[in-house]
């Protein structure tokens, strides 16, 4: 059963093709909010498609296992968090004690990897690129554990199948004027792990060509493409598990609300994209360790005050 | 710390054209810009020179696809001051009013590329969206989006009709609108300033002396515009009635580069608008007979900055010489005052808004094999005193250059 939920649902196929619809999604409003006509829905599928087929080229200065490891190990550990998100949603007491700290940590590997990728290649553009991934790494990780961590205390459990069970007794978290803060932070956190404008300068094409990405190519770069692409349908399943009560099957509409939920979060992930110009790193730091790790301590404290 | 080399180009998606910077990394700071250019050089003035006189404004209006009416424009005005005439009220009017129609254009395309090297992609196609309109109204009078081939030596090349200038009309209107639109929406925005203001700051006096033109100067402070300066054409008229003003803003930074242009743009609304409300009736042409042995200048205000024509004639249908300086050829120095200490990021930024346009500039190639030449001054002079020689050899007399 492991096996099958890893690699076909709610792991890996499943996430795969999640995933990419969603990165479809996301291309297809940017482009009517850019007066175009956008892609059709299978154009991700054909792009990874077509990046698995083509040629890997490795840097001449590349450290070789690093640089191929690197992608294959973010692909996974994406599939794995897919797969722990799905199987606790769907049965909440089949987590374990701590697991939202492993959710966590889980949820950094893919950034981890693309930095350890990206120095191995040892190429200029990206050991640049990899340098902005970790100062951003560093940056959005302070706010997204505050915010966590409210939620730990206010639904006093570490499990995440406790979360979601707290909230199906006392209301969403978001409900409430700490859960709304909070929201707002863990969104624009979501929004720098999936790498997306404003917070997009580790990659900025008009700057680094691609940055971290850019000495990857063929099957590698697809596996990096297709471990973000399960990360944009992880993340947000994650939002919702936290903040909204998460997916419930058993519930009638269950479904239904999880999928408009689901697509309001996309949404405004891809709104958010249209409307802002790419941050300078630096601005990006102050931003998080700023004003964003403020407003999540405020939340925190409301949270305790019970507000 | 340890400098870093960081390549970009010559191939680049930040680069429209192939031209290689390379910047010198301390962490994420720019420390000094070196550039090589030279990947794009036509021999432009060396093909005008087998040409006739009447063909070389489709030349010349090949040099830049963008103010593809710039060139010809200053190669007329050359070509007049060196026969001493002028073209009739209309032909004048119509060649300023493509003009105009040109920077309008190519204001918006630059505003749409500033937005996508910052990631706002949104604006990028928003602009060019709105840069259509005009694209539209120039096909309508002329017959082309692009290349208007609409000066010819002694007047226009075309008439326009009044029913291309209605819609003409139109469209301004409605650019007018999502200019300023643009101007509330995206030059107010909070995170815009945070990403443009104080960047690339270049001072009047570097303004002045790197002889930076057009909007790159004038937002430092530099009221330096050929249409006021030294007026041609219909530009005397209309600053007469306060048709128009010159934009001069203080600051010098991008901010300021990017709020020029945008002001710019409504500036030569309400200046086309003007002309054509204003367009005299009559000739559109003077006819042009042999022209004579001498020379001439002409110098037109590029969206670019000041373009400047030199021709040659020795009496025969052909120029003997032609020189083109592009206004970027001055503008692109000015990297060397503004970018030193700024973010890789910024830097970026900073060298696109000169909106360089290195094709138009570029006026020699060295060739050579597996190696890397740099030229000094001294080859250069070297090099522009042979040929010289060579000319005076050709046309038979003698200028009282020094011997080297």
């Amino acid at each position: 059963m492991e096996v099958f939920n890893y690699l076909v649902f709610p792991g890996f196929l499943f996430a795969t093709v999640a995933g990419l619809l969603t990165w479809w999604l996301d291309r297809k409003v940017t482009a009517r909010v850019q007066y175009r006509v956008g892609p059709p829905w299978y154009q991700t599928f054909a792009d990874v498609v077509k990046l698995m087929g083509k040629e890997v080229l490795i840097p001449e200065n590349a450290r070789k296992t690093g640089f191929l490891l690197a992608p294959i190990v973010a692909l996974s550990a994406s599939a794995l968090v897919a797969t722990m998100i799905g199987v606790f949603n769907m049965n909440w007491s089949a987590g374990f004690v701590g697991d939202i700290i492993v959710f966590w940590y889980i949820l950094t590997i893919p950034s981890i990897m693309l930095i350890l990728g990206a120095a191995a290649s040892g190429g200029p553009l990206s050991s640049v690129g990899s340098s902005r991934e970790i100062k951003m790494l560093l940056a959005y990780e302070v706010p997204f554990i505050i915010v966590i961590t409210m939620i730990i205390f206010k639904a006093d459990t570490l499990s995440f199948g406790g979360i979601i069970k707290y909230q199906a007794g006392h209301g969403p978290i978001l409900y409430s004027v700490s859960g709304v803060i909070g929201f707002i932070v863990a969104l624009l956190c979501v929004q720098a792990k999936l790498g997306l404008v404003p917070f997009d300068a580790p990659e900025a094409e008009t700057e680094l060509g691609g940055g971290i990405l850019y000495d990857y190519s063929g099957a590698a770069l697809g596996a990096f493409k297709l471990a973000k692409a399960m990360l944009f349908y992880t993340l947000p399943i994650f939002m919702i598990s936290l903040f909204w009560g998460g997916v419930q099957i058993g519930n009638g509409l269950g479904i239904l609300w999880a999928v408009l939920k689901y697509l309001l979060i996309i949404v405004l992930i891809t709104l958010i994209r249209n409307t802002n110009p790419r941050l300078r790193i630096d601005q990006i730091m102050k931003f998080f360790w700023g004003k964003l790790t403020l407003l999540a301590i405020v939340a925190f404290i409301l949270s305790v005050l019970g507000i | 710390m340890k400098k870093t080399i960081l390549p970009i180009g010559p191939f680049h998606p930040l680069l429209e054209e192939p031209e290689f910077f390379t910047l010198y990394l301390e962490g994420e700071t720019v420390v000094k810009v070196d550039l090589r250019i030279g990947y794009n050089h036509r021999g432009h003035e060396k093909l005008a020179t087998g040409l006739t006189w009447d063909q070389v404004p489709f030349l010349v209006e090949r040099i830049c696809g963008i103010c593809s009416t710039s060139h010809p424009y200053a190669y007329v005005l050359a070509v007049e001051d060196l026969l001493d005439i002028k073209a009739p009220p209309r032909g004048q009017y119509i060649r300023s009013l493509i003009g105009e129609m040109e920077r309008i254009h190519s204001h918006l395309l630059w505003l749409g590329l500033a937005g996508h090297f910052i990631g706002y992609n949104t604006v990028w196609m928003w602009a060019w969206r709105y840069r259509e309109e005009i694209l539209d109204a120039c096909e309508k009078l002329t017959g082309n989006r692009n290349h208007y081939a609409m000066c010819r030596v002694g007047g226009a090349r075309r008439d326009v009709t009044q029913e291309a200038m209605d819609f003409t009309m139109q469209s301004l209107d409605s650019n007018e609108r999502s200019t300023t639109m643009f101007l509330g929406a995206i030059v107010d925005d909070p995170v815009m300033h945070k990403r443009l203001k104080g960047v690339g700051v270049l001072t009047k006096e570097d303004a002045i002396a790197y002889a930076a033109t057009g909007p790159t100067s004038r937002p430092s402070g530099v009221r330096w515009d050929v249409r006021e300066t030294d007026p041609y054409d219909a530009y005397g008229a209309s600053l007469k009635a306060k048709a128009w003003d010159v934009i001069v803003l203080e600051e010098g930074d991008v901010f300021a580069k990017a709020a020029a242009r945008v002001l710019e743009v409504l500036e030569s609304i309400k200046l086309c608008r003007w002309l054509i409300e204003n367009m005299p009736d009559g000739e559109i042409d003077v006819k042009v007979g042999n022209i004579p042995e001498g020379e001439g200048c002409g110098r037109h205000e590029a969206p670019r900055g000041e373009v400047f024509h030199y021709v040659r004639s020795d009496g025969s249908n052909k120029p003997i010489r032609h020189k083109v300086r592009a206004p970027t050829f001055t503008n692109l120095p000015t990297y060397k005052a503004s970018c030193p200490g700024e973010q890789i990021a910024d830097v970026a930024l900073i060298t696109a808004a000169i909106d360089p346009c290195y094709c138009c500039t570029e006026r020699v190639g060295v060739v050579t094999r597996n190696r890397r030449n740099t030229l000094t001054q001294d080859d250069l002079v070297k090099l522009s005193v042979e040929k010289t020689l060579e000319i005076e050899k050709k046309i038979g007399r003698r200028s009282n250059l020094a011997k080297i």
